[in-house]
Order: C-alpha cells, then structure tokens, then sequence
C-alpha cells in the first residue's frame, strides 16, 4: 500500500487560499511589536545612518537564507516543525522531531507573555481617548496600570486592569485560529495588514510635520561611520534581521507547509522579507520625527532622551509625547491601535505553531487544537504575566527566550540539515523546482556557514553575559525560575512531547519535487 | 535636516522599499514556474477539504 493510499483516511491539510493570502499572512506575521519599538532605538545606537550597511548585509547573508531554509523544509516535507523536521530527519527522525518540539515550545512560552503586552498595548488604545496617563506616564505605567511589585520576585497577585484586556487578546486569538488556516488566519491578515500599514503610515505622516521632527530624522540617519568597524554593531544588525523576520522557531517551516505543492516558494519570501524591513524603516523615521519633536519641546537635544525602545519608549516615552502634541489623543489611538493590530497577528502566528503541531501528533482538528491550546496557554498567561510581577517576569523570560533559545534553535537547525543529515541540496533543488527567483550554492554556503559562525558567537556571548553579569540587575534567584527555568520548561516539554506516541500517520507524505532527479545536477 | 542626513534617507529608502516594489513587480511577472517535473497533486477532497476562497 502507498503512502499516498494511507493518507485518504485523514483529513486533508489545509491551504492558504492563495499567493497574496500567504504572503499578508507572513509579512503579519514578521511585522510585530519589535519593527516598531526595537528597530529605530537600535539602528540610532549603532551607528545611525551608517547601521543600514551591516542591516542590509544581515538581511542578504542570514534573515533571507533563514527564511528560505524555514519555507523549503516546512513546504517540501508538509507539516509543523516537528512533523517536518521528523519527516526531513530520515532514520533519525525521533531526534530531529525533538528539535522541532523544542521551536513549538520556543513559541508556546513566548505566546504567554506575547499576549499580555497586545493586552497593555489595547488597554493605551483606550487611555488615549483622555490621556489618562496624565503628566507622569511612568508613574501610570508603573504604578496605577500594572501596579508593579517594588520588590522583583514572583507574586500570585493578578491586577485585573491587566487581566481583562489579556482575556479579551486571548479569547480573539482562539477564535481565529479555531476558525482554521482559511478563514481565521489568513481572512484576518487580509483585513489587518492594510488597515495597519494605513494606521501607521498616519502616525508617520503626523509625526513629520511636528515641530523638531527634522532634528529627530537628523539624529536618526546621521551616520556614524566608525560604527561600521564596531564587531559590536554587526552583531547587533544580525540579532534584528533575526528577530524580526520571525525565523528559526516553527513560525515559517508551518506556514509554508500550507501552500500548495506548486507554489512560488522564493519570490514571495523576497517581498515577505523587503516588506518587513520597509515597516521597520518607516517605523524609524515616525518614531524619530516624534523623539525630535518631543527634545523640540523640553529644549535638549535627541541624544539626551531616555527610553527610546522597547516597553519604555511604547509606554512611557509615547505617551508622554502625545500629552504635549496637538491632536494627541488621535494620534495615541492610532499608534497603539497600530501596535495591538501589529503584535495581534505575530500572536496567531506563534499560537499556530503550537496549535498545528499538537493536532498533527494528536490527530485533533483544528479547532480542538487552537480551544485546547488556547485554553492551557491563557490560564499559564494569566498566571504569571496579569500579576504584579508581570512586567518583570515577561521582560526576563523573553530575554532568555530569544537570546538563548530561539538563537540556539537556527544555529541547531541550520547545522544538522546541511552538515548532519546533508539535506541542504534536497531543499535547494525543491527551492528552485518550485520557485521564479533562482537560488546558486552560495545559499548552502550562507545557512550552513554564515549563519552558524554568525548566530554561534551570538549564541555564546549571550549565554556568558547572562551567566557572568544577569540581567537588568534582577536576583538571581529569580533568574533561575524566570530566566533559565523557562529555557528548561521549554526543553522538558519538548521531551515530553517527543517521547508520546503519535495518533496518526507521521510518514504519509511523499517529498515533492522528486529527488534526486535529473534536475539536481542543474545546481552543481 | 542636513545634507549627510538626507543622502542616507533617501539611500535607504531607495535600497528598502526600492528592494520591496522590485520583488513585488518580480512576484507580478512570474508568479509561479512555468515548467515542473509533473506529478505531486495536492490533496484534494472536496467533500472533506476546508472551504477555501480565493483572495
């Protein structure tokens, strides 16, 4: 009996609708919170202008080799990351399903505190109608909305200002991804993309005619050229290329498994790719326009501002700009509108590599998948990021999540196919079987060379700093249980995981393109 | 803004979004390959698949 036989008595896997559904799906899924509050503040502190140097040679030489190796491995072998990476694996399978297990993992601890800054973010969306933070946003932040512990340790305080709108994210999300690929994902980034880029592209518009906007752009593209020989500011170009492009934790490898068997592979990954660092540059010059105009205001020059990126410049810096701006009860509305929309489809994304592996290995549908997950996640959410020690737990998980384990993800990933197992020109030849935009060797040479010694020394130098100085002053006690306990949930979950038994057929799939094949020689 | 400061906005600029209009009028051209080694079907069962629409 063939393989092919077999497969009749499960459902059939579902598809993107077609071309532009996937590719407003991927780019949702690579436009999130971090083009807007991460980019601008790196870019001006690593050189300014000149930063777009070693941006766009990250991006050539490791976001797009990535994002290539993720869509070849999840479309050519048809499944999430465990079931691909299993398929991909060959006789050992067990042992790369556990890798894929591991990315599942990546995404289902990152979803739980993922959600609760889309939580805050619609919550500003509803302070800005009155400015409520008032004249003291930190205060506000701090004190009346998250009513933060003074003491950084774990409490089981929930705050309910911050528990229902973390409810509200997560009963949408659940709703959208019971709705299937089709009509929950896919509809919802069809609908939300553009209404985001024309959220945005006002905020920027707004932003470029405030007074000291020019000052702002100034500070922000001025380039600082001795940066460029900073080992330092390289590293820093490669470690945003690859958190923002949403690579290397199961994100693409599954939404690439549903595109169709003839399906432009390349080229949509090029305008996947250009699309998210044309928001993450658009990002930079509003942000910016606003930083002048609000050094305009308090009469010091753009250097001399603090908080800049991250939770600080959103929540703290944002708002108290928007307190001093014509019209800023608008344009807060706008921009955290903007933000909740950005970060609420990056959330489906994550929350469907958790949600599709677990109905492939447990033969649930896709429903049962996103209710049962959904559920245990939230109730995780709840508990340890709508409480008083939220902020601080959320901000040390997501360190180690991203520093240590989504690097040492795409380092493992990207050795074991084109070292161990030697897959690389099996998914070459796929990549240009199926693609308009033709690939040569040098990307066999990118992910199995580049990438590792680039993302290796990111690897290690994150894990010595955290190791030998922590982490924004934080006990270490606490470390241990938010930090590296989290690293170590996410490795006993994806050995749990690993180790069931599957419900269903895990091999029922032929490879297509067929390989080798005379084609193959076409690469050499 | 100063001259350096417009060079390097309008630089980038050319190179991002210049980079997007050209692989999104690429993607225009050739959406999908023309020729293919033939077999590998989709799986599909109507009266078992999700609906799907095109967009």
């Amino acid at each position: 009996m063939s393989a092919r036989t077999e497969q009749s008595t499960a459902a059939p896997r579902e598809q993107f609708s077609g071309q532009t559904g996937f590719i407003l799906s991927a780019i949702g899924s690579a436009v999130g919170l971090g083009n807007i509050w991460r980019f601008p503040g790196v870019a001006y502190e690593n050189g300014g202008g000149a930063f777009l140097i070693p941006y766009l040679v990250a991006l050539v030489t490791a976001g797009i080799p990535i994002l290539f190796l993720d869509y070849a491995i999840g479309h050519r072998f048809r499944g999430s990351a465990p079931t691909a990476l299993r398929r991909l694996g060959g006789r050992w399978g067990r042992w790369t399903e556990s890798l894929g297990w591991f990315q599942v993992s990546l995404s289902f601890v990152i979803a739980l505190y993922y959600t609760a800054i889309i939580g805050w973010a619609l919550s500003y969306f509803v302070f800005s109608f009155d400015l409520r933070w008032g004249d003291d946003p930190a205060g506000f932040l701090l004190g009346d909305y998250l009513q933060a512990s003074e003491e950084v340790s774990l409490t089981g305080d929930i705050v309910a200002s911050v528990a229902v709108p973390l409810a509200m994210v997560w009963i949408a999300a659940i709703a959208v991804l019971a709705l299937g690929v089709t009509r929950g994902l896919e509809r919802v980034n069809v609908v939300v993309m553009p209404l985001l880029a024309l959220t945005f592209g006002a905020v920027v518009v707004r932003a470029l005619f405030l007074p000291g906007a020019a000052d702002g752009l100034n500070a922000f593209f001025t380039p600082d050229w001795d940066a460029l020989s900073d080992p330092g500011v390289w590293i820093a170009a490669y470690g945003q290329i690859f958190f923002s492009l949403s690579i290397a934790f199961g994100i693409m490898i599954t939404y690439a498994s549903y595109r169709r068997r003839r399906s432009n592979l390349t080229g949509p990954g090029l305008v996947v790719a250009f699309a998210n660092s044309s928001f993450e540059l658009l990002a930079g010059i509003g942000v910016f326009a606003t930083l002048g105009f609000f050094a305009f205001q308090q009469g010091i020059p753009v250097s001399e501002l603090e908080s800049i990126s991250g939770i600080g410049l959103s929540f703290i810096t944002f708002p108290a700009i928007l307190s001093e701006m014509p019209g800023g009860a608008a344009v807060g509305a706008l921009f955290f509108g903007a933000l909740t929309l950005a970060g609420f489809t990056s959330l489906l994304s994550i929350l469907q590599v958790t949600s599709a592996a677990v109905q492939e290995k447990f033969g649930l549908t896709p429903r049962s998948g996103a209710i049962a997950i959904g559920t245990v996640s939230a109730l995780l959410s709840f508990a340890l990021f709508s409480t008083t020690s939220g902020l601080y737990a959320l901000d040390a998980t997501d360190h180690w999540v991203n520093t240590i384990g989504v690097v040492a993800s795409a380092v493992i990933m990207s050795v074991l196919t084109v070292w161990v197992l030697r897959r690389g020109p099996e998914l070459l030849h796929h990549l240009n079987t199926v693609s308009t935009v033709r690939l040569g060797r040098v990307w066999l040479a990118l992910v199995g060379i580049v990438v590792p010694a680039v993302l290796g020394y990111m690897l290690v130098s994150g894990i010595v700093t955290v190791a030998t100085e922590g982490y924004e002053g934080y006990p270490t006690g606490f470390l241990l249980v938010m930090g590296w306990g989290a690293l170590i949930a996410v490795g006993v979950i994806a050995a749990v995981a690993t180790a069931l038994p599957w419900r269903r057929n895990k091999d029922d799939v032929e490879p297509w393109p067929p390989y080798p094949a005379a084609a193959a020689t076409e690469e050499n | 803004m100063t001259p350096t400061a417009i060079t390097l906005l309008a630089l980038s600029a050319v190179l991002v979004w210049g980079g997007l209009i050209a692989s999104t009028i690429h993607l225009i051209r050739h959406p999908e390959v023309s020729a293919d080694p033939g077999g590998g079907d989709d799986d599909e069962r109507p009266e078992h698949a999700v609906i799907v629409h095109d967009t």
